[in-house]
């Protein structure tokens, strides 16, 4: 008896997952299936079978080209993410290992920097922008892109720093290994699961991040997400290009994502579960 | 050489006092062991000795040198810690190598140091395996070769053994006892165990409240306590301490008697009372008795004695053996 209640249990479970699962993915499947769509038939109405046509890939690359935003994507990316460990790792490893009274109220503060709707800076920081000569360039975005995810970066790393117990870094610290030494031959291998995770995160962030690549790139640094807007004017909406262009845009994230997903979720359960 | 001394050495964590000011001198190639309740600063003091804290005020001197502001490395001591505190993410030979590493040692000398030391310690078929895949005792193993190989001139153990098992901590504490004299190395153990204390000790340092309470080899504390926490701290089963008429008649606030300094008899003897309970240990007995003169008492007899619970019982202190403390605890 207890056993068949358990099975329906599962059963209802499993089906219930897999319809929030489908919800979920529903408009990346859309999207996915309006991309091999023509223009005529995406306009047409709600359709699951597309005529399977892949004009609307070839007529994107012809006009924008594909491979120079995906490399911007790439290089913004992965920079500011690299960025971000460079900075975010010794503040991370101070906080958790040498806090003071004030520590708890920095991270708080940190944080609260996200919560502040980024339109209302984009004045300041777009004029700073404009007469540092930082618009449209890389280095100028990649920055950006460090500065907007770095709270996140910290908080990450800080609470699997946590994690490790302090009489480890103290045995190295006997052991005669400098700060640099412990931090490099100690610290970092055994966070390497939790840095790897705020890593895949933070990329996925700074690939995804539209509000301020939009506004501070025009063609020279703009990455995957300009690609996709410039697909939404000034001709008018359309759809099955639109829908080619953000698969294209979301592919490379989509692929990383499925191959480390049990790192991504081993990450951001870490430290929920003892 | 490993001669330690600490000069005024005060602690305070804001405004809370941790140690109030120790004074205490180690001889090179002593055992001393810090012993006391949890919470008394024994920790803390090794750790201020291994540099791992600051000093508030006072000094530290190894072999004559202030080394009070140096780092944990420049002090030439090695830990184990509680935990093993092993880099999990490292083989058993690197565990061991590290402390080489760090010093800059050449390869095929630490590659030597890291066999010797696996020798001495029965680590050679696990080189390769991680701390995870070792158990307690190997890993406490692993902690100690990490320590042996940099060759300091004092090793610290904080609780090294509160982690294994009755058993284990039994061959450890001859192992580390052995270990000792091979070497000849000054080391410093922290334990709340006083059995331990006793056991591994040339001198033992009784902590209570960040103060030294007495220092002295084992036997010295064991016959002599200078106070009534010595007393009752050294020695198992606890000292008896007994207030009252018993103590007034030998012009004493307080008086102790070892459970192994009292003569159980069933037909007469100083003090009556009726047994609660008996633990029947085989090579002894220990039998706790209520009586009216002192309360309860423990007696530990030699053998097993057939008394139960509700007999009555006679006991008589070995008058010779019997320790007076003052009204303010300390020993007349």
């Amino acid at each position: 008896m207890a056993r068949a209640v358990t099975t329906r249990h599962r059963t209802i479970a499993t089906v219930a997952a897999w319809i929030v699962a489908l919800l979920i993915f529903f408009p990346i499947l859309y999207t996915i299936i309006t991309s091999f769509k023509s223009e005529a038939e995406a306009i047409q109405g709600f359709s699951l079978i597309p005529s399977g046509t892949i004009e609307s890939y070839a007529e994107v690359e012809a006009q924008r080209g594909y491979f120079h935003f995906f490399l911007n994507s790439v290089i913004l990316s992965v920079g500011s993410t690299v960025l971000a460990l460079i900075i975010a790792v010794p503040a991370a490893w101070a906080m958790a290992f040498s806090p003071t009274r004030r520590t708890k109220d920095v991270l708080m503060w940190m944080l609260s920097t996200k919560m502040m709707p980024a339109v209302a800076v984009l004045f300041p920081i777009y004029l700073i922008f404009r007469n540092l000569g930082l618009l449209d360039s890389r280095i100028g975005i990649t920055v950006m892109l460090m500065l907007i995810n770095l709270p996140i970066v910290v908080w990450m790393l800080y609470t699997y720093f946590r994690e490790i117990p302090g009489e480890i870094l103290e045995a190295a610290r006997m052991d005669g290994a400098s700060l640099w030494g412990e931090i490099i031959y100690v610290l970092t291998p055994m966070a390497i699961p939790g840095i790897a995770s705020t890593m895949l995160l933070n990329i996925i962030l700074a690939w995804n991040e539209a509000f301020w690549t939009l506004r501070l790139t025009t063609a020279n640094a703009a990455p995957l997400t300009a690609f996709i807007s410039s697909f939404s004017s000034p001709e008018g909406l359309f759809w099955a290009k639109l829908s080619a262009a953000s698969t294209l845009a979301i592919a490379p994230i989509l692929i990383m994502g499925w191959f480390s997903q049990r790192q991504l979720v081993r990450g951001l359960t870490f430290g929920a579960v003892k | 050489m490993g001669k330690i001394a600490l000069r005024n050495v005060h602690k305070a964590f804001g405004a809370t006092t941790i140690i109030p000011k120790i004074n205490l001198e180690i001889e090179d190639g002593e055992f001393v062991v810090f012993v006391g309740p949890s919470g008394c600063g024994k920790s803390t003091l090794l750790r201020l000795i291994a540099g791992l804290e600051d000093t508030t005020s006072g000094n530290i001197l190894i072999d004559g040198r202030d080394v009070t502001n140096e780092a944990p490395a420049k002090r030439k001591l090695a830990m184990v810690f509680q935990s093993y505190a092993l880099y999990p993410h490292m083989t058993v030979a690197k565990n061991i190598a590290f402390p080489l590493k760090m010093a800059g040692e050449k390869r095929d000398i630490i590659e030597k140091k890291v066999q010797d030391a696996a020798r001495v310690l029965n680590l050679s078929s696990y080189l390769d395996r991680r701390p995870g895949q070792l158990s307690g005792g190997q890993r406490q193993r692993v902690a100690i070769g990490r320590a042996i190989v940099r060759q300091p001139s004092a090793f610290l153990f904080d609780e090294p053994l509160s982690n294994l098992d009755a058993a284990l901590r039994g061959t450890m504490r001859l192992e580390i006892s052995e270990l000792h004299q091979q070497l000849g190395t000054t080391m410093i153990y922290v334990t709340h165990d006083q059995v331990e204390a006793m056991t591994m000790a040339d001198k033992i340092v009784v902590l209570n409240a960040g103060n030294v309470e007495q220092v002295g080899t084992p036997l010295e504390l064991y016959r002599s306590p200078r106070n009534l926490f010595v007393a009752g701290f050294i020695g198992s089963p606890r000292m008896n301490l007994i207030n009252g008429r018993p103590a007034e008649k030998l012009n004493a606030t307080t008086i102790g008697v070892r459970p192994e300094h009292i003569v159980v008899s069933t037909t007469a003897g100083e003090w009556t009372g009726i047994v609660g309970v008996a633990e029947h240990l085989g090579a002894d007995t220990f039998i706790h008795v209520n009586t009216d003169e002192a309360g309860t008492i423990t007696v530990r007899t030699p053998g097993d004695v057939p008394v139960q619970h509700g007999d009555t019982v006679y006991l008589t202190p070995d008058a010779t053996r019997i320790h007076r403390f003052g009204e303010s605890g300390l020993a007349m």
